[in-house]
């Protein structure tokens, strides 16, 4: 991993690059209205959704070393909280949501109270314990589709109108919401609080020795992006009118740090481009061929062994290669 | 043995520490009052590290006591003892090697200077935080480094910034590991300088194999082999005990 990670503003395109980012997300739909506008507004909501999802693991993985295995247990929180009260005709994002948010930061905080006692690889085995864990009972809500997972009746609401039933209004409101968490999480980082947590990830005994107690630092970063993870569920299943265990089980948290890893750990908007890249290429080649895994698998690998900072890195020394001649 | 001092700094009481049926540390008892530096020296494996670890928290005893200005910290985090006033350097070079000297430095400062709980606004600019790292900073003169990632400065560098480290954290007592470990003659006649500079200000554990810095700086010297003090007292009292010259000292003091 390159020592400069976190060094704070390096690239110049540190700034030019997310910009373009989120031009590209907000004039989309424009694009899209020429085309298969359903499935691409679809598409590109998805993306945005699970780039909630990344920014939140880039965040605790990328500048606080917590690799976590679990982060889709966020995901399915969210969703099923969505669901759950959907199922009971509650479909009011002003009290959904804030359950939502509620209930996957106590989730962060009671299996993060567990999980950060431990240190690497046993870190990463029981996050992913506690995913599974969430994926069964998810699995076993029979009232609420069981392992089959249930259709949502109705997005939600605010104070009563139906404003996400639009494909386009549903759009833009996530995106302002993965605006919102990236502009979030860009403070937090460099703040006095996201000083203490990158510090902890680069050597947490010389932490604690200068006065810091790592651990309760590390739980808030944990329950920050356990929310953000929340929220992307919720999201999703507005998206998808669907919930379902799958949307927890460990394959997503798979994918999850794939998307991490793919787009550039430890830059945020990274995140955002690994989701994009992951989901698009996962649908094209999903159109192709009905064995695209054989041909994503390699492709996963061979960026992430050979393009140290993820597609982001690459683009950069391909970038200043050509500069320099 | 020493006599008992009135408010000492540190009071160790009978500390004892074992790795299964290894004995490393072996009722060491030791007090250093306020201003005094207290050499520490012994031969490799004597277990001197094993007692600063025990001392700043990051290795818990298997039985006696640790009163730091007459508070039992025995049983309290590294954390915590760090906010009563107790600081240390590594014999291991234990920086952040992705921050920057100042950030280092500034990190320090941040623990002692209101919550870390703040979320937004930049740290890195914050000039109280800063202007206090970079004084640390200036009197181990690595100021003109200040902006140098950890990660590329030179090992003595490495050693200097541990200090300064230590220095902002503006302690009540400083353990210092073998700060000289691994620096060649100059880096290391600078530290001394820098070192006797700060002898006073705050109380010192100062563990060295350097016997040019510690006969230049020590007020007194106790020597640990095997996880027991063998003698301690004033330097010149060290130097002269038979049985430190025949267990240790030997012809480094000819
Ligand atoms: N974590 C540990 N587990 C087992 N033995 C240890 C451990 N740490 C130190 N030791 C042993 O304790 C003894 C003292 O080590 P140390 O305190 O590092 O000595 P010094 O700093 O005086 O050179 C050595 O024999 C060392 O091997
Ligand atoms: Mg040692």
């Amino acid at each position: 991993m390159s020592l400069s990670v976190t060094a704070l503003p390096r690239a110049r395109n540190y700034e030019a690059l997310p910009i373009a980012i989120f031009l590209v997300l907000a004039l989309a739909p424009l694009a899209a209205s020429f085309g298969a506008e359903t499935y691409l507004l679809g598409l590109f909501t998805r993306v945005m959704i699970y780039g909630i999802a990344a920014l939140a693991l880039d965040f605790i993985c990328g500048y606080g070393g917590l690799v976590s295995f679990g982060h889709a247990a966020f995901v399915g929180i969210g969703a099923y909280t969505a669901g759950i009260f959907s199922a009971h005709g509650i479909t009011d994002m002003a009290i959904t949501l804030p359950v939502a948010l509620i209930v996957s930061a106590l989730f962060a905080w009671l299996t993060g109270t567990v999980c950060l006692r431990t240190k690497s690889v046993y870190f990463i085995m029981i996050t992913l314990a506690f995913g599974q864990m969430i994926y069964f009972v998810a699995g076993s809500l029979s009232p609420y589709g069981g392992d089959d997972g249930m259709t949502l009746k109705l997005r939600s609401t605010l104070f009563g109108f139906p404003v996400l039933q639009n494909d386009r209004a549903l759009y833009y409101a996530v995106l302002a919401f993965l605006l919102v968490s990236y502009l979030l999480l860009r403070a937090i980082v460099s703040s006095r609080f996201g000083r203490v947590f990158r510090g902890a990830r680069d050597n947490p005994t010389r932490m604690a020795t200068i006065g810091y107690d790592v651990f309760r630092y590390q739980r808030v970063a944990y329950v920050i992006a356990g929310c953000l993870g929340g929220l992307a569920g919720f999201l999703l299943a507005n998206a998808t009118e669907f919930v379902s265990p799958s949307f927890m089980s460990w394959q997503r948290s798979g994918e999850l740090i794939i998307m991490v890893l793919f787009g550039g750990i430890g830059t945020l908007h990274g995140a955002i481009v690994g989701a994009a890249a992951f989901l698009l290429l996962e649908d094209m080649l999903g159109g192709i061929t009905e064995n695209w895994k054989l041909i994503f698998g390699p492709m996963l690998v061979l960026i992430v062994l050979f393009a140290r900072g993820g597609l982001l890195g690459l683009a950069q020394s391909v970038w200043e290669r050509l500069r320099r001649g | 043995m020493a006599e008992p001092v009135p408010n000492p700094v540190l009071r160790i009481e009978n500390l004892r520490k074992n790795f299964g049926g290894l004995v490393v540390t072996d009722g060491v008892s030791l007090d250093i009052k306020a201003g005094e530096l207290h050499a520490v020296i012994g031969p490799n494996g004597a277990g001197k590290t094993t007692l600063i670890n025990q001392i700043s928290g990051t290795l818990e005893p298997s039985a006696g006591a640790i009163y730091l200005n007459g508070e039992d910290i025995t049983a309290l985090p590294p954390n915590k003892r760090a906010e009563l006033g107790l600081a240390r350097s590594f014999q291991i070079t234990s920086v952040l090697p992705r921050f920057s000297a100042l950030e280092n430095v500034a990190l320090a400062v941040q623990a002692r200077s209101g919550s870390s709980y703040q979320f937004i606004g930049r740290a890195d600019r914050e000039s109280a935080l800063n202007d206090a790292a970079m004084e640390a900073l200036t009197e181990v003169s690595l100021d003109a480094r200040a902006d140098v990632l950890a990660a590329h400065l030179s090992h003595g560098e490495k050693r200097a910034l541990e200090l300064a480290i230590a220095l902002a954290m503006q302690p009540k007592l400083l353990l210092l590991d073998e700060p000289m470990a691994g620096t060649g003659p100059e880096e290391s006649e600078r530290l001394i300088v820098v070192l006797q500079k700060l002898k006073g200000r705050f109380a010192m554990m100062l563990v060295e194999h350097d016997m040019n810095a510690v006969f230049a700086l020590a007020d007194r010297i106790s020597v640990l082999t095997y996880g027991r003090i063998l003698a301690s007292g004033p330097p010149a009292q060290v130097r002269a005990d038979p049985a430190v010259m025949t267990a240790y000292l030997g012809e480094e003091l000819e």
